[in-house]
């Protein structure tokens, strides 16, 4: 019998990597997870980890934190040996790691389309299909993609990352009808305006035009995008694949 | 590596992939239809092969593979 969760019970400690883990969204999802008792990998690149932030509440397992760039399969593949090792396959990969190089189209350059592309497009290309061999062989795995209401509103400044955020929901319905059959679930989480380090970069002007057209009026938490994810990846939710789930206080309803 | 020894060694791949019995693995028997495998089966036997085999193959190469034979032969080529 394969039904209802009946592969991974709920209790039952899972191994969840999270790129871009060390902060904002990643960050927080990387923590419920934690809390929830799951042993819990997160990637980082760009920031140093600061080790107090990896210890949880009591009974949890500290966050192991480990380098990995996205853009280079070589390391995809180091940084998963070093998890499977440590803590075993991974049965929950959450991807998080995401870049933003603003500027108008009429000036962006190259480098700014390729980065932000081969990153947040090119990263979930290559560390979910370096986690795929493993969830297929158990017939069980959780693939949750971040993507971004950007890709679907569209958002002035930001072509190249809308385009990326946007693509995986191709990306992530794709897979899922591929590997449905070994109980392995894809799905996209779409945030709206969510408080991060990432949104405080986004102009005021912009950020407050966004929180205007968002029917609940406010910026959202990363913790309130973590608790979908969260979702997403639990036994519960073993009879949803290749959704788009927004969290985004409505401002894409109708979309 | 003779060819009984590269078949006793596909064939066990093919049984832990599949999940059939070892004695389902014909030259003859064709993955779709008597080994009940869809394309994913396929792939994950194809990645079990060149581990075990410690080979390459192209997807090129697996264009109008139907049978156990076919996809032997296929392997058996690429082993010194």
């Amino acid at each position: 019998m394969t039904g209802a969760g009946t592969a991974r019970g709920a209790g039952t400690p899972r191994v969840a990597l999270v790129t871009g883990g060390s902060r904002g969204i990643g960050l927080a999802t990387a923590r419920l997870l934690q809390e929830s008792g799951d042993r819990v990998a997160i990637t980082h690149r760009s920031t140093a980890v600061d080790r107090a932030q990896l210890a949880g509440g009591a009974g949890t397992h500290d966050l192991y934190p480990v380098s990995m760039d996205v853009c280079d399969a070589a390391s995809v593949d180091r940084g998963f040996s070093q998890v499977e090792e440590a803590l075993g396959p991974v049965e929950i990969l959450v991807a998080a790691a995401g870049i933003t190089r603003d500027t108008l189209l009429l000036r962006m350059s190259e480098s700014a389309w390729s980065e932000v592309i081969e990153t947040n497009l090119g990263g979930v290309y290559r560390t979910v299909k370096r986690a795929l061999p493993a969830m297929v062989r158990a017939h069980f795995g959780r693939v949750v993609i971040i993507s971004s209401v950007a890709g679907w509103l569209g958002s002035p400044g930001q072509a190249n990352y809308a385009a990326a955020k946007a693509a995986l929901g191709g990306f992530a319905r794709s897979l899922a009808r591929e590997v449905a059959s070994r109980q392995v679930t894809v799905n996209v989480v779409v945030p709206g305006l969510i408080d991060t380090d990432m949104s405080a970069a986004v102009p005021e002007r912009r950020r407050e035009e966004l929180v205007s057209a968002t029917p609940i009026g406010r910026m959202g938490t990363p913790e309130e995008v973590a608790a979908a994810v969260g979702y997403l990846a639990s036994p519960h939710a073993g009879y949803v694949t290749g959704a788009l789930l927004p969290v985004d206080g409505g401002v894409s309803m109708g979309l | 590596m003779d060819d009984e020894a590269k078949f006793d060694k596909f064939r066990e791949c093919a049984v832990e992939v599949l999940k059939v019995e070892p004695t389902q693995v014909t030259r003859e028997a064709r993955f779709a239809d008597d080994l009940d495998a869809d394309s994913l089966d396929l792939v994950e036997l194809v990645m079990a092969l060149e581990e075990a085999f410690e080979i390459e193959v192209d997807e090129a190469e697996l264009d109008g593979i139907e049978t156990v034979g076919q996809a032997f032969d296929l392997v058996a080529g690429k082993v010194a």
